[in-house]
């Protein structure tokens, strides 16, 4: 069994030589997170928009929901998606199962209310501030939505970003629709799990230390942006 | 470097309508959790020139502004504008909200919402910008301007739709002389194109510089509407005599 230290050392040295089982299984986790985090945005922003702008019966109800959906458990999500794609489910037939198309889907779907959430909330606040303006001005309801998500993209990003940590973090459900296969579906979080139970801690530990190293990049490259850009926009 | 040929600016141009009938307010009532905050206000106001709203804290004029301008649905009585007026309505509130973007693009979006076609707005916003003398920020964020500035800013943008009644609330609140100064001009200059102008105001002098007709408004209720100069010297209600004489009205 090897010390802290040496899987410390271990995993630096394989992210060091950019090891290909590494390297490939970073590239699917990202490409997988990323993908559901557009699709998400996509369903999500103008979801979220529609509930801050529009007055409808049970929309207050359904704010509830989408916010409750935010702490949707991942090991539900997956099961679903998991009878959905299955066999004998009702998409069966796309053959998705075990694919990273069906990651893609269970984290689309764990993703789309918290960036629907968060974004009605930023959009909320935002609307207060702008209603009676944007109303003299004679702007429609569409109007007012986007003008309202061009005005709050700087802090969409950060809803975006809570989707993308959200959806590289998640591991269960992956593992359910994915199955943790060995260059197909295995991506970080599973594998980690993998490789601690076999006792491979260095592994384990330097896919956990890219988890965090992208995790932090991302987040230091979308503020610094958004501190830039919004210094530049608006005061 | 602008977006646009300075010998094509469109200055502003708002269109001049002839024999506009008056704007009659009749009977509005609207009432929040028991309190009348319009009591029956009842008055007519010449089509053209600038109409002042005076009257204490609380009584009703900036309420009545946003009734007019169809913010707020009354729960009795109604407004009469003429229709042309009616679809081309400016209101700058007190506090104007500005959007978190650039001068120009302030100006920008506005147009785009008055639906001016996009090869017209780079030179209606020179011609905008030229009207409030704000050619110099035109690439400033919006919000990092002077208040008065801003208060500038939120003028020529309600101008987007060249409308032809511009209500301001207060609009020199909390201004320094200059800067009053300049929005009287750009107030007068407006007024003198064309645009009818109902101006929120608790400044007499102000009343005294720009108005044409005065309405004294208190508790929900219009109590007087006269000429400018009529109404300083001689008001007819005691309300209007006693708030002209500093006097606390409750």
């Amino acid at each position: 069994m090897p010390t802290f230290s040496d899987s410390i050392l271990t995993a630096l040295g394989l992210i060091a030589s950019a090891d290909a089982d590494l390297l490939e299984i970073v590239a699917l986790s990202l490409r997988v997170s990323l993908s559901a985090v557009f699709l998400a945005t996509l369903i999500g922003l103008p979801l979220g928009a529609a509930l801050a702008v529009f007055r409808f019966p049970g929309r207050g109800a359904l704010v509830v929901l989408v916010n409750a959906l935010m702490g949707l458990p991942p090991v539900v999500v997956g099961l679903v998606v998991y009878l959905t794609f299955s066999a004998s489910g009702p998409l069966g037939v796309l053959g998705f199962l075990y694919t990273p198309a069906a990651m893609i889907v269970a984290q689309t779907v764990l993703v789309t209310p918290i960036i629907a959430a968060l974004s009605r909330s930023t959009l909320s606040d935002l609307l207060g501030e702008y209603d009676e303006t944007l109303r003299v001005l004679g702007a429609t309801r569409l109007d007012v939505i986007a003008t309202l998500l061009w005005d709050a993209r700087f802090s969409l990003a950060t809803a975006l970003l809570a989707g993308l940590g959200r959806a590289l973090a998640e591991v269960g459900a992956v593992m359910l629709v994915g199955g943790n296969i060995d260059h197909v579906t295995r991506v970080m979080t599973t594998a980690i799990a993998l490789e601690t139970s076999r006792g491979a801690l260095p592994l384990a530990l330097g896919l956990g230390m890219v988890l965090l190293l992208i995790t932090l990049v991302l987040n230091a490259v979308v503020l610094g942006l958004r501190g830039r850009l919004e210094a530049h926009a608006h005061a | 470097m602008p977006d646009y040929d300075a010998s094509q600016v469109i200055p502003f141009q708002p269109p001049r309508s002839p024999e506009m009938p008056g704007l009659r307010v009749q009977g509005l009532h609207v009432t929040r959790r028991n309190v009348a905050l319009l009591n029956g206000v009842d008055f007519e106001m010449s089509p053209t020139g600038i109409t002042a709203l005076l009257g204490p804290n609380g009584a009703g004029k900036s309420l009545l502004l946003r009734v007019i301008a169809g913010l707020i649905a009354p729960d009795q009585g109604r407004v009469q504008i003429p229709r042309a007026m009616r679809e081309r309505i400016g209101l700058v509130l007190q506090r104007p909200v500005l959007l978190r973007r650039s001068v120009r693009a302030n100006l920008r979006h506005a147009l785009a919402l008055a639906r001016v076609p996009r090869r017209d707005r780079s030179r209606r916003v020179a011609g905008l910008l030229a009207l409030g003398h704000l050619d110099g920020l035109a690439d400033r964020p919006a919000r990092r301007m002077s208040g008065g500035e801003q208060q500038r800013l939120a003028i020529i943008r309600a101008l987007a739709a060249n409308p032809l009644l511009l209500m301001l609330d207060e609009p020199t609140a909390h201004l320094d002389p200059q800067a009053t100064h300049a929005i009287e001009t750009l107030v007068a200059q407006i007024s003198s194109e064309g645009t009818k102008v109902i101006l929120v105001t608790h400044d007499i002098g102000q009343v005294q510089r720009l108005a044409d007709e005065v309405a004294f408004l208190h508790q929900g209720r219009c109590h007087e509407r006269a000429e400018k100069t009529a109404f300083l010297r001689t008001p007819e209600s005691a309300a209007a005599r006693a708030y002209l004489n500093g006097k606390l009205l409750l």
